[in-house]
Formats: structure tokens, C-alpha cells, sequence
């Protein structure tokens, strides 16, 4: 995908960084929060359904609420890890995001 | 009524306060607030942008009658704030532009990319606005005594005052104090529905527990009930899988891609915070969509409680003496909340059999007796806090919670067609030498301008079909003609011009004609076994999106690689604080700082 020929490309004031090295995580990271989005909505949420909701969850079969509040509540901790996660990531790196 | 118009007084007199106070001094206040906003600012300023008309009033009535088949709406209009947050947000940020057309344009070297974008744009808003503008119209004529058309002028002036003088900066504090009223309005009632049907005070607990003081759960009672009228299930939908995914993937996609939402995260001031701030701005929204299936299954239940089998009372008779009659003969008189939104014919009662007594039965009813009663969508959050025996000022805050919504929804849209039409339009294609200053007298001249094709259009919805069916509309064509290019220009460094304008086009015209054919044209009234692949309307957009990607890929590597300034540009906006200046890309305009 990329062309660069160097590691690391010079910072916009002073230090190098390793944007190539900082890439890498963040597309491993956005992968992975991505799969667990796919999973609790497309996945239990709609393909799994039928199966889900033979287990309950409260009054509610564990399907029916994936799709209705559980995933909801999936994505948005996703999100916050997400900015968790980035914050450790870039000051690994050193970049101040 | 008076409470309503005390209410919306109230409300409308804080919205213009808040535009004197936030006026806009140049194009980078009038367009992204200066870029100083406040990530949990900006999220409670962007879940009141998003959350428009329909998601307030309609959405949990929507799903009363869905059932499980609602649950595309619930999971595709948040999902998207993932999608916008891991994917978009922090590397438009980054980027450093006002528009969605600027990165569009150059992020593509291309000013016909810019134009198709701006054409994407600004349909997308005109088809979304026009809905507010009406649902601004019908709240002042149904619940204020005020004609439709003078409805939408006094809400054309709000907006005006506050687009107009303030720009983003002027709406983005307006949304916060329309994200309060919003959500007061919607959860209050919603409390206390939950604590009367279930004993549990908080509504998503509500929804998975107990009928209070019975042994079954409230979902359970409410599937038995239906389908003891002749319903179907509550848990299931009568739209295959497929369709389902498809459905929730096109609102999913299409939020990520949708201007008005995109916008809102230029805003602030770094890309960690607009990460952030997406993350806030989905826990605001998440307070009213856990909310909302809740609301829905409560209505439904308790609608078909309180009004089936009871006799009816007309309006316009004295109800308390009606009722007590009708109590004395040992019947049960039929609620006053019916009556009461009976002259607003959101609900209405024909007696098929004659025999006075109010009848709610679905298609397959085991006693074969006819359905009498309707029951608008509205009605499951117009009348939820009479039907919970709220006070009277809290009925009066629903209205003014369902103008907040239409109001603050319609403002980020005019943000868009204003600055589509001044900046991409004027400063960025066709009178390139503009200063600053002359472009921000036609960045309010457009917002006036756009306010006024909005409030037409809202005057004319009725006769504009295609305003009626902006779920297809909107979220089709922004997941399918400008989310796959974007995501592409952020993540892929080979993606080119032409990739990027083949990619739009066939993102565009198909989702456009398919749902035209099927809602508007001569296949109106098809069945699902006439559409492609039984992808419904509403679910195309993901279909045609998958396309848009295959062939703006196969475009791009057919021809030239972009230039190496364009590459450099790429790499810079993946890591923040790394944006320089770069040639061609950055010609026509640079970078925030």
C-alpha cells in the first residue's frame, strides 16, 4: 500500500516519528473494535437472532435486545475505548493527537 | 393549551438570546465555529443536530408497530457514530477544512469531484430539511391554533436569526440548549409510563422486566396481547434477513456519510477531540434511542389496555359527565387522552359494527371483527405524559421538544446548503480570488437564501413526494455516492480522481433511479419479490455502496496514480499534528492550523 521507502518520515517540529509504526496499530485497533461493532449488531442483532433469542435476557429474549438497546450500548463503549486506546497509542509514539 | 405556548415562547426566546450572544465575526466562525467548540459541547450540539423531527415524535411509535422490524432504525442510527469515529471524524479533522466537497475536491485535485459532491450535498440536505421545515408547520397548526404556511415562517424566522447572524457558532450553541429541551421532554414521561406499566423507574430496565405485579414480562404480555387481536408477534418482522442487514447497513453507512453530521466534527479543535466527541455525541443520542423502544413497547401495550373494548365518548361533549353515565351503566368509558387527541384526528374511531364499542384488531383477528380504531405514530410520545397522568406543563413541553428537534435539525442542514453554495460553489470553484470578508457577506446571504428554499419547500412537501421518503433518499445516496469516497481518500493513497468521480456516479444514479422506481414510479406498488436481489428501497443504498467501492477501485488502478503531493497529503492527515501544506492539494485554500 505504501510506497515510502524510509521507517520513519520527519516530524512537522523536530523529532521523527514512526508514522509508518503508528499506522500499523491504528488500523490493527480499528480492525478489531470494527469486528466486535459488526458482531453485536449485524451478528446478534440480525444473523444470530433466531438462536439468541431462545436465551433471555431479563423479560427480553437476548436477541430481540441486541438489536433494540444492547448494541447501542456496545457502540458506545467501543468508541471511548477507541479514544482510550489511541491516546496510549500516540504516546507510544509520541505524537499528540 | 396554554403551557404549549408557553413553552415554545420560552424556548424560542433562548434560541435568539443565544444568537445575539454568539454572533460570527469570519468564515472559520460562520463555517466550523472557529474550530474552538468543546468536544461534549460539540456531541450534545451534534446529537441535537442529528436527531431530527422524526426521530422525536416518530421514531417510538415507528417501532411500536414494527416490533423487531424496528430495530434497523435503532441499530442504523447509532451504528454509524462507530463507523464515523474509527473511520472519518479525526482525519477530516485533521485535514483541516470547512466542507465535505473541500476534501472531496481536493483530496481528488478535481473541481468536477467537488461538484458532484456538492450535488450529493445538497440533495441530501434539501430532501432532509424539507421534512423539518413541514414537521415544524404541522406541530404549529395542530397544537397552536397558527395556519401551516404562517407555522413555517415563524420557524423560518427562529432560524434565520440564529443561522444567519451565527453561522456554525450561533447553531452549535442553539443545538445545545435544543438538545436539553429534547431530551427533558422525551425522558420524563417516559420514566413514568415505565414506573406505572412496570414499577422500574428506569425505562431500559422497564423494557426487559416484569408487568407490575404480575408473573410475565411486559414483552412477553405484549406479544400474547397482539397476537391474541390478530397481530403478529411483537419480537418478529415480516422482512427477511437479508433485508433487514441490508436496511441497517444503508442507515449505518449513510449516517457516517451524511454532511450535516460530518460537518459538526470540524468544530473542534484537535482530532483527538473529534474522536472524543463522537463518542459523546452517541451517549446523548443513546439517552433517547434505549429510550425509545421502550416508549414504544409501553404505548402499544397500554394503548390497546386502556382503548380496546371501551365505549366511546365523542369530543366535543362534556367528557367527565359522559364518562360517569357511562360508569354508572356498569361500561367502561373510553380514555380521555383519546378524546382529547381525537381533534387533532392523530387518532380516530369508526364504529364498523355499530355497537359503540371501540374495537382494535390486526388482519388475522380470531373473532373475525374488523379493526376500528387508528392510531397515529406520533401519538406513542405526543400523549405519553397524559398517559401517564403527568401534569399539565409537562404535555405542554412535548411540543416544544418536537420544534427543538426540527428546529436544531434543520439549522445543521442549512449550514451545508449555505456553505455548499458560497464556499464550494463561490470561493472554491468559480470566483477563486474571493476575500475572506466578501465571502462571509455570501455565506449569510446563502444561509438566508437556504432558509427560505427550506421553508418553500417545507410549504410544498405535500406536492414534493420524494421529501416523504428521506430515509430511502437521504441515507441511500449518502452511504452509496459519498461515504465510499471518503473512506477511500483517508485509506487508501492510490485512490485518484477518476476512481473517486466513477465511484460517486455509480453511487449516485443507480440508488437514485432504484428508489425512485420503487417509491415514487410506475413499481410504486411492487411487492418484494420484484426488487433486486428482495433488497427493499431503503436498504439499496448498501447494494449500490458495494458497487461504488468495487468500481471506483478498478477505475483507479485503470489509470494514473495521484500526484505525490496528493500521497504526501494522505500521510499526513493519518497522524495528528503531522498536516503540512502540500502543492495542488492546498492551493486553492490552507489548512487550519
Amino acid at each position: 500500500m505504501s510506497e515510502n521507502q524510509s521507517e520513519t518520515t520527519p516530524g512537522i517540529d523536530g523529532p521523527e516519528i514512526d508514522a509508518k509504526g503508528y499506522w500499523k496499530e491504528v488500523i490493527r485497533l480499528t480492525l478489531a473494535l470494527l469486528a466486535i461493532w459488526f458482531l453485536v449488531s449485524f451478528g446478534a442483532g440480525i444473523l444470530f437472532r433466531e438462536f439468541l433469542d431462545g436465551v433471555k435476557l431479563g423479560g427480553a429474549p437476548l436477541g430481540f435486545w441486541f438489536a433494540q438497546n444492547g448494541s447501542i450500548y456496545v457502540f458506545v463503549a467501543l468508541i471511548f475505548y477507541y479514544c482510550f486506546a489511541m491516546n496510549r497509542i500516540e504516546r507510544k509514539y509520541r505524537i499528540e493527537g | 393549551m396554554d403551557w404549549t405556548i408557553f413553552w415554545v415562547g420560552l424556548t424560542f426566546a433562548t434560541y435568539i438570546g443565544i444568537a445575539i450572544w454568539a454572533r460570527a465575526g469570519s468564515t472559520n466562525d460562520f463555517y466550523v465555529a472557529g474550530h474552538g467548540v468543546h468536544p461534549v459541547v460539540n456531541g450534545m450540539a451534534t446529537a441535537a443536530d442529528w436527531m431530527s423531527a422524526a426521530s422525536f415524535l416518530s421514531m417510538a411509535g415507528l417501532i411500536a408497530i414494527l416490533g423487531y422490524g424496528g430495530s434497523v432504525y435503532l441499530m442504523g442510527w447509532t451504528g454509524g457514530y462507530v463507523l464515523l469515529a474509527l473511520l472519518l471524524a479525526p482525519f477530516l479533522r485533521e485535514f483541516g477544512k470547512f466542507t465535505v466537497p473541500d476534501f472531496v475536491g481536493d483530496r481528488y485535485y478535481s473541481d468536477t469531484a467537488r461538484l458532484v459532491a456538492v450535488i450529493c450535498a445538497l440533495f441530501v440536505s434539501f430532501t432532509y430539511i424539507a421534512g423539518q421545515m413541514s414537521g415544524v408547520g404541522i406541530a404549529f397548526s395542530r397544537f397552536l391554533g397558527v395556519d401551516f404556511n404562517t407555522g413555517i415562517f415563524i420557524g423560518m424566522g427562529i432560524v434565520f436569526v440564529y443561522a444567519v447572524l451565527g453561522g456554525m457558532k450561533g447553531v452549535t450553541y442553539t443545538q445545545v440548549a435544543q438538545y436539553v429541551v429534547l431530551i427533558f421532554a422525551y425522558t420524563v414521561p417516559a420514566i413514568f409510563i415505565s414506573l406505572m406499566l412496570t414499577g422500574n423507574p428506569i425505562p431500559q430496565l422497564g423494557f426487559i422486566s416484569n408487568v407490575k405485579g404480575e408473573d410475565i414480562s411486559m414483552i412477553q404480555k405484549l406479544s400474547d396481547t397482539l397476537t391474541s387481536l390478530g397481530f403478529a408477534e411483537y419480537t418478529t418482522t415480516n422482512k427477511t434477513t437479508f433485508d433487514v442487514f441490508c436496511i441497517t447497513a444503508a442507515l449505518m453507512f449513510g449516517t457516517a456519510g451524511l454532511p450535516h453530521v460530518i460537518i459538526r466534527f470540524f468544530t473542534v479543535p484537535r482530532p483527538s477531540d473529534a474522536r472524543l466527541s463522537a463518542g459523546w455525541a452517541l451517549v446523548f443520542i443513546a439517552l433517547l434511542y434505549t429510550v425509545a423502544p421502550a416508549v414504544g413497547a409501553f404505548s402499544r401495550l397500554n394503548v390497546i389496555n386502556t382503548v380496546n373494548e371501551t365505549t366511546y365518548v365523542a369530543p366535543g361533549e362534556d367528557y367527565a359527565a359522559q364518562a360517569a353515565a357511562l360508569e354508572a351503566q356498569g361500561v367502561t368509558p373510553s380514555p380521555a387522552w383519546f378524546t382529547r387527541w381525537e381533534i387533532t384526528k392523530l387518532v380516530g374511531f369508526e364504529d364498523k359494527n355499530g355497537d359503540g364499542i371501540m374495537q382494535i384488531r390486526g388482519p388475522n383477528a380470531p373473532d373475525g371483527l374488523a379493526n376500528e380504531v387508528t392510531i397515529n405514530n406520533d401519538i406513542a410520545v405526543l400523549a405519553s405524559p397524559e398517559i401517564a397522568q403527568l401534569p399539565d406543563w409537562v404535555v405542554g413541553l412535548m411540543v416544544a421538544g418536537g420544534l427543538a428537534a426540527a428546529l436544531s435539525t434543520a439549522a445543521g442542514l442549512l449550514m451545508v446548503i449555505s456553505s455548499a453554495v458560497s464556499h464550494d460553489l463561490c470561493r472554491r470553484t468559480f470566483f477563486k480570488g474571493m476575500s475572506d470578508k466578501s465571502e462571509l457577506r455570501v455565506a449569510r446571504l446563502a444561509a438566508a437564501g437556504a432558509v427560505m428554499a427550506a421553508g418553500f419547500m417545507g410549504i410544498y412537501s405535500s406536492q414534493l413526494a420524494f421529501v416523504a421518503q428521506v430515509v430511502a433518499f437521504a441515507f441511500g445516496l449518502a452511504a452509496a455516492s459519498l461515504f465510499p469516497v471518503i473512506l477511500l481518500g483517508i485509506f487508501w493513497k492510490r485512490m485518484n480522481r477518476e476512481g473517486a468521480i466513477a465511484s460517486m456516479l455509480t453511487g449516485l444514479v443507480p440508488t437514485f433511479i432504484y428508489i425512485w422506481h420503487f417509491k415514487l414510479g410506475a413499481g410504486k406498488d411492487a411487492g418484494p419479490e420484484e426488487w433486486f436481489l428482495g433488497v427493499s428501497p431503503e436498504g439499496i443504498g448498501f447494494v449500490v455502496m458495494i458497487l461504488s467501492i468495487i468500481v471506483g477501485v478498478v477505475v483507479a488502478l485503470a489509470t494514473k496514480a495521484p500526484p505525490q503531493d496528493i500521497q504526501d497529503l494522505v500521510e499526513d492527515i493519518r497522524v495528528p499534528g503531522q498536516r503540512r501544506p502540500h502543492g495542488i492539494a492546498d492551493a486553492g485554500m490552507a489548512p487550519a492550523e
